[in-house]
């Protein structure tokens, strides 16, 4: 028998969840915005998805990174341990008691072309449940075709018991740039 | 609020397929997530790689930043102008171990950015590593092939669900 070289998949089968919801979602526009937030999120799923694509106009790195706040809470009640990978080594580090949470990498004006943007996945895990601090974690990173590109994996705590109702993001310098795209999704329970 | 994550084609390989094709992806999503659990008759830097769109494969293209833990320690590694290998030498020869592949193709229907990837690896024999990639094109992602090198190929019953997720 000979070998079959190739499997094309089947188009023809689409399932629709119906535990995974699309909340709000913000495209940056032509005159870049200082921050991104979601604020109002209701109570009524399990977890909190953020999906990212974004770029900032610092210009010192070819990468940025995000400060997160949660219903605007800039106390030092924030916690993170990382993660992360530059291409040639790894590293990893942890800050406690500090004003805001960071996410993981994004592309910035420092990078070789105009149209690399860095990406994150935000897991904000049980954001509704009043009976503990909230933890939740990134997956991010930029590649840069060179040097600069990092990746991490990010943990956050916030010391607070209240539920999240607004999540904040603003890059360490400067502002978001044009297309920098933020999409916040809700996963309910059974 | 509507349902927004969808299962939009999957395939379980036979006889010894070397490559793996999602073609004619609606551009109805924002976000791509591929599923992949496999085994491969490939070993060490053999690895399954990506192409995105047919006929656009060009290896300077692509390039990756990686982060791997093999048990012992902690490494990072890239790939400049090369392509986009989905594991980079943690699986083992003649793997009938199961591989753990998750693919976040982030915004892959615009048409105004690179497009980036996101990818978690999981081999319990060998490592777990995580990924950033980077794919120097602005057009859309139509089509997604996962391809063996040489003469390699996929373990029949391997399987590769592709998802869409939609933002409103």
């Amino acid at each position: 028998v000979s070998p079959i070289l190739g499997i094309w998949a089947s188009q023809n089968y689409v399932r629709v969840t119906n535990s995974f919801e699309s909340i709000a979602t913000v495209t940056v526009g032509s005159g870049g915005a200082a921050n991104v937030e979601f604020t109002s999120i209701p109570s009524t799923y399990t977890h909190l998805q953020v999906r990212i694509l974004a770029r900032s106009t610092r210009t010192t790195s070819e990468t940025d990174y995000m400060n997160v706040t949660l219903n605007s809470d800039t106390g030092a009640n924030y916690s993170y341990h990382y993660l992360q990978g530059d291409g040639s080594s790894a590293a990893a580090g942890a800050s406690a008691s500090i004003n805001q949470a960071y996410s993981s990498y994004i592309g910035s004006d420092g990078a070789s072309n105009s149209n690399i943007f860095g990406v994150n996945i935000l897991d904000l895990l049980d954001y509704a449940n009043t009976n503990k601090n909230t933890t939740f974690r990134f997956l991010g990173g930029m590649d840069n075709n060179g040097t600069g590109g990092k990746v991490a994996l990010m943990s956050d705590a916030w010391y607070n018991t209240n539920a999240v109702t607004s999540i904040k993001f603003a890059p360490s310098t400067g502002s978001f740039k044009q297309y920098s795209s933020f999409a916040l999704y809700g996963i309910k329970g059974a | 609020m509507t349902a927004t994550y969808e299962a939009i084609a999957t395939t379980t390989t036979a006889s010894n397929a070397t490559t793996v094709t999602f073609s004619s992806i609606p551009a109805t999503y924002t976000d791509l997530v591929l599923i992949c659990a496999y085994g491969t008759s490939s070993a060490g830097s053999n690895a399954p790689y990506i192409e995105y769109n047919s006929n656009a494969y060009t290896g300077n293209l692509y390039s990756s930043t990686r982060l791997r833990g093999n048990g012992t320690a902690a490494s990072s590694s890239r790939r400049t102008n090369d392509p986009f290998y989905i594991t980079d030498g943690i699986i083992p020869s003649g793997s009938v171990n199961e591989t753990l592949s998750v693919i976040q193709i982030m915004n892959y229907s615009n048409t105004t950015t690179f497009k980036s990837t996101l990818l978690r690896n999981n081999q319990a024999g060998s490592g777990t590593e995580t990924l950033a990639a980077l794919w120097r094109k602005t057009e859309a992602i139509s089509t997604i092939t996962l391809k063996n090198l040489s003469t390699y190929y996929f373990i029949d019953g391997s399987t590769f669900t592709l998802f869409g997720i939609k933002a409103e």
